[in-house]
This record gives C-alpha cells, sequence and structure tokens, in this order.
C-alpha cells in the first residue's frame, strides 16, 4: 500500500474526468467522442477504488466491476449506432447527423 | 524520497499526458492508443492502491478487450479519414474551456471536502486494513458473490439484452422490391433507396 495521500489519487481522477468532459464538448468524430466518455469512466473508476482505500473496504472495488459491465454493453451498443450512421452518412461527424428523420 | 512518490509521480504525468494529448490528437487511431497509453497508467493507479485485481481487469478487459473493438470500427469505417479541426459554431471552444476550468475546480473542491470526511475522525489506520485477511481476490469475491449477487445476476442480463440488441441493429436486411399495392414504403423499400 503506498504513501501518496489518497487527494492526490482523487486530484488525478478530477483532473482526467474534466478532460473527459472538454474532449466531449470540443471533438466532433463520433467515435472520439465515444473514447471520451471512457476516459470518464475510467476517472470514476479511480474515485470508486481510492474511496474503497479511504474507507478499508473492498465495496467500492466491487462497484468498479459494475462500471465495467455497463462500460463495455455502452460501447458495444453506441459503435453498432456510430457504424449504421456512418453507414448511411458516410461520415463520422457529429455535426451533420441533425435530423431525426432520414 | 520513497519509491512510491517517484511511481505514482511518474503514473500521474503519464496518465494525465496521454489524456490531454487525446485532445489534439488529429487521427483517431491515435487518440485510441493515447487512450490504451492513459488505462495502463490507471491500472498502475489500482495498484499502487491495493486493488490489485482491479488493475489486472483493467488492463485485460478495457486496455485490451474495449480497445480493440474501438480499433476494430475505426479500421473498419476506414482509418485515412481526418477530423477537420476547425469549429464550425462561433465561441464553441472557449466555453468549453471555460466549463472544464469551473468543472475542476468543482472536482477538486469536492474531492478534498471527501478527504476531510474520510480523515476526520483520524482514519490513518484505515488505510492498511484493506487487504488484510485472505488478500484482495478473495476479498473481492466474497463481497461480489456475497452483498452483491443479485446486482451482479443482473449485470449478465444487461450483457444479454446488449448483445442481442446489437445483433438486432446490425443485421442485413434483405432487399425485396415494394409491393406495388403498399402506399407507404417499408423498412425494406427504404433501403433499396439508399
Amino acid at each position: 500500500m503506498t504513501e501518496v495521500s489518497p487527494g492526490y489519487f482523487l486530484a488525478l481522477a478530477g483532473l482526467l474526468f474534466t478532460v473527459g468532459v472538454v474532449g466531449v464538448l470540443v471533438r466532433r468524430n463520433a467515435i472520439v467522442i465515444f473514447m471520451f466518455i471512457e476516459l470518464m469512466l475510467n476517472a470514476v473508476n479511480l474515485f470508486f477504488v481510492t474511496f474503497a482505500r479511504m474507507q478499508g473496504n473492498l465495496e467500492g472495488q466491487v462497484l468498479v466491476f459494475f462500471v465495467l459491465v455497463v462500460a463495455a454493453a455502452e460501447v458495444v451498443v453506441g459503435l453498432a449506432l456510430i457504424l449504421l450512421i456512418a453507414r448511411r452518412r458516410a461520415s463520422l461527424d457529429v455535426d451533420n447527423v441533425s435530423l431525426l428523420k432520414w | 524520497m520513497s519509491l512510491d512518490i517517484v511511481v505514482f509521480g511518474a503514473m500521474f504525468v503519464v496518465t494525465l499526458g496521454a489524456a490531454l494529448a487525446m485532445l489534439f490528437a488529429r487521427n483517431a487511431v491515435h487518440v485510441a492508443l493515447l487512450l490504451v497509453l492513459s488505462q495502463v497508467g490507471l491500472a498502475v493507479a489500482f495498484l499502487l492502491q491495493g486493488a490489485f485485481f482491479v488493475a489486472a481487469v483493467q488492463v485485460i478487459i478495457y486496455a485490451g478487450a474495449i480497445m480493440v473493438l474501438f480499433l476494430f470500427v475505426i479500421m473498419l469505417l476506414g482509418v485515412d479519414r481526418r477530423e477537420a479541426l476547425n469549429e464550425p459554431l462561433r465561441g464553441q471552444r472557449q466555453l468549453a474551456l471555460g466549463l472544464g476550468a469551473v468543472l475542476t475546480a468543482q472536482v477538486m473542491y469536492v474531492a478534498w471536502q471527501g478527504v476531510d470526511l474520510a480523515f476526520a475522525d483520524g482514519g490513518e489506520t484505515v488505510l492498511r486494513e484493506i487487504n488484510s485477511g485472505d488478500g484482495n481476490v478473495l476479498g473481492i469475491a466474497r463481497v461480489l458473490f456475497g452483498r452483491y449477487l443479485l446486482p451482479f445476476e443482473v449485470t449478465s442480463v444487461l450483457l444479454i439484452v446488449a448483445v442481442v440488441g446489437v445483433m438486432v441493429l446490425t443485421r442485413r436486411i434483405v432487399s425485396v422490391p415494394p409491393k406495388p399495392d403498399n402506399e407507404t414504403p417499408s423498412l425494406e423499400s427504404e433501403e433499396v433507396a439508399v
């Protein structure tokens, strides 16, 4: 177990989460936006593990597995949707997907 | 200076640097590889905090399986497509950066509040008890298959639903010519038109 204070880990997780939010807002490629969402989920996992260490029990680490499963399901469904949109539009730019009806 | 601090510093720089470089990488493949680097750095962070099993799973599932899926889709759609970095909406970049700064301040504040709360009753000793007893993997198994058994089973339902949903979404629709007496075009005829 490290002697580094949990506060530094929390700071790292917060910074990673912020980078993820800014990336989602700034980038326009749909797959890249998805990867920034993954980055945010990873940051939340780091929060969970750090809180587990602070509380001295393992429930935070168990929660990471649930986040992992939800992330996997989300990636699979999201990438399928992106694939379908890219096939129809020949573009991955989210600005082009502005109509609800084709 | 302890070795832990050196490892933490290197991990901090690599993880955050890779995440920041993701913002500026043009090629989607570069973004994916930088994300893998960032995730491996996070695995080191988990190792440092005694979450050994989570670290292994992080490398195998996230940096392995999920990122391979990302790269597969990127390759399938064509790698040579580059994202134009100019922003058509005026002021959106500045707004996003301002929001990011505000969010950083908020998250930092909440994190430090949390640290204060956790250590209000002298929690230094708590930090060392996490892997006492049978060790990390057995401890996780006890919690996961004991108290959280029902949520664990529900996640399997979630995975099945996701798999079936994706298969339904991406199935190839066999094109049939629309019937002449059909007023509204069916889904199949729409496929033909596209």
